[in-house]
């Protein structure tokens, strides 16, 4: 009857937000026993607006996100966000792509956002993926009657402004940096990567993640025992997504020149500085996927509890004899 | 499931049209926020966390990466300016620089005035390394010069030099002494063996659109560094009563100071 929360202490110690980020009662944070109670007296979150259909199934609360994993959390939201929109700005700067350890204007880039004169000495914009050349005037390559790369809406600052972009993306990038660090090293030691997000071997029998596929394409969740942990796709999402961030960081690393002195091994590693660029680039868009794909599934999931759990770390479900 | 069957439908909808309401209000005040003086006077730290934080792990002055010949770019894009517009310039030009001296002044006890022979007839390192754009773009080239090191320890620095500062022939933000290209840095990076005073790009004579007839290689900062058309070299122990203050160029219009990220 364990929850996803651990006893965390490092956190406690590294982090004292009690009036934000509410622990539960009792030193020095036990994962609590479950409390099972009918739904009409503490209803989720939820599940406020009540079903027209009677009996309500018996739900559960149960305390599902350690203070350090709400917290780090919520920072990441607003580190990913501001970076993203910065990165995007820095990247209009050279709407390029090259593979290798150089590039500029007279090579060959393989993903380029750029702009024509179409028929009427009309400005398009083109946007050139490898051999893949689409129109994406209005959006990418052109947008607002202006050469530029991503459209205002997209970059930080929204004007073309390098110089802030840059000031913005390495100011939360030294957030971001301790922040995950915070997150990585505290969950080390409290052991949530092992108990949590390590699939265990029989998640990873094939038929299992078979399984897995085709409850999440049939938007299933489950119910009970099974509800408190996560199950194998969710595990290498979270995993996944853990590894993109860090190759960010690697990457964005790879394209300082002072860092290269340090650590030329990066250079090696990424296949040289524009390749680098471009690995930054491509697990950009990665990130931006696992986002669009967590969020859809936050709402699918119960927006509500989902979200509550994350701040306060109480999440609720049902125990299964409602259905 | 669970929530699918009852009735925050309603709310849901509510919340996704809150929700892009309030990203609407974020957004455009994230803009503002990110333009407002303050605001970016803070972010402003970072610079000097990055700033220490790389002195830090290159206190040993370990060598930027140097590549093979087949390395070299098939074409080194040329950036800023091509061609400096200064009538004194073309003069320097269309004598071959015989007539060019770079002066080495400020807080030195023997100031210098070094012909463009002189130069090449000291000790050369040869090296090829990759040139950053703070845009994104890198190119690869070979160059060759004396150390800026040596130069500066024939001058001898005056105990409270900090600064090596670069004036430069071309006015990139036009025409008056503040539109004149010019950069610094400090002794940390004046001394460093791959810090040259190119002559030499790929075996060739330096070209104009790359900076005739010598440019700065500092190699583990930026390209807006690399300060080309270099006509004197002033130590200085602070750079904010030389034009806009803030060191360079680029700097006074906003880029960092420190640009080895």
């Amino acid at each position: 009857m364990r929850g996803l929360a651990g006893r965390s202490t490092v956190s406690d110690i590294a982090l004292n937000m009690s009036d934000a980020f509410p622990e539960p009662d009792g030193p020095p944070v036990p994962a609590p026993e479950p409390v099972i109670e009918p739904a009409a007296e503490t209803p989720a979150p939820d599940a406020v607006i009540t079903a027209e259909h009677a009996p309500t199934p018996p739900t559960e609360t149960f305390y599902r996100h350690t203070r350090v994993v709400r917290i780090t959390h919520w920072i990441n939201v607003i580190c990913i966000t501001l970076l993203l929109l910065s990165g995007l700005q820095i990247f209009n700067a050279h709407p390029m792509l090259y593979w290798g350890k150089y590039g500029a204007d007279a090579d060959t880039p393989f993903v380029s956002l750029g702009a024509i004169y179409g028929p009427g000495h009309v400005l398009q914009g083109v946007t050139k993926l490898g051999p893949l050349k689409l129109h994406t005037t209005g959006l990418f390559g052109v947008s607002g009657g202006e050469i530029r790369g991503y459209p205002k809406w997209l970059t930080l600052p929204a004007s073309r402004d390098l110089a802030d972009g840059r000031r913005w993306h390495f100011f939360m990038a030294w957030i971001f940096v301790i922040n995950g660090l915070v997150y990585l090293v505290s969950n080390a030691v409290n052991g949530h990567f092992k108990r949590d997000l390590a699939p265990t071997g029989a998640q990873l029998r094939p038929a299992a993640i078979w399984r897995d596929i085709v409850d999440h394409a049939m938007l299933k969740h489950p119910v009970g025992e099974e509800a408190k942990r996560y199950n194998v796709l969710q595990k290498l999402a979270y995993l996944g997504v853990i590894l993109l961030l860090v190759l960010m960081v690697m990457t964005g690393l790879t394209m300082s020149p002072g860092f290269d002195a340090f650590a030329p091994g990066l250079l090696w590693l990424f296949g040289g500085r524009q390749s680098a660029r471009t690995i930054h680039w491509i697990c950009a868009n990665l990130i931006v996927l696992f986002v669009l794909v967590h969020v859809i599934e936050v709402f699918i999931a119960g927006v509500f509890n989902e979200i509550g759990s994350m701040i306060t770390g109480r999440y609720t479900i049902k125990t299964g004899a409602g259905h | 499931m669970s929530n699918a069957t009852h009735g925050p439908d309603l709310s849901r909808r509510g919340l996704i049209l809150a929700g892009t309401a309030l990203g609407g209000l974020l957004l455009s005040g994230c803009d503002r926020l990110s333009q407002a003086p303050q605001a970016l006077k803070f972010i402003d730290h970072a610079e000097g966390l990055t700033r220490g934080a790389q002195r830090l792990i290159l206190s040993g002055q370990p060598l930027a990466p140097e590549f093979k010949p087949s390395d070299i770019s098939p074409t080194f894009k040329p950036n800023g300016s091509f061609h400096p517009t200064d009538p004194a310039y073309q003069a320097l030009l269309d004598n071959g620089f015989a007539d060019w001296r770079l002066a080495v002044t400020g807080l030195v006890n023997q100031p210098l005035s070094i012909s463009l022979a002189q130069l090449k007839a000291l000790p050369a390192r040869t090296q090829i390394t990759r040139h950053d754009c703070v845009e994104g773009w890198s190119a690869i080239a070979q160059w060759s010069g004396p150390q800026l090191g040596a130069i500066l320890h024939a001058a001898g620095l005056q105990p409270h030099a900090r600064y090596v500062v670069f004036h430069c022939a071309d006015n990139l933000g036009g025409p008056g002494d503040g539109g004149k290209y010019y950069e610094s840095i400090d002794l940390f990076d004046a001394f460093h063996p791959q810090t040259i005073l190119a002559h030499t790009m790929n075996n060739q004579p330096l070209g104009v659109p790359h900076g005739a007839p010598i440019r700065l290689r500092v190699e583990r900062q930026l390209g807006y560094k690399q300060a080309k058309y270099v006509m004197a070299i002033e130590v200085t122990d602070r750079l904010s009563g030389i034009n806009g203050g803030h060191g360079g160029f680029w700097e006074d219009r906003g880029y960092e100071w420190y640009a080895g990220i």
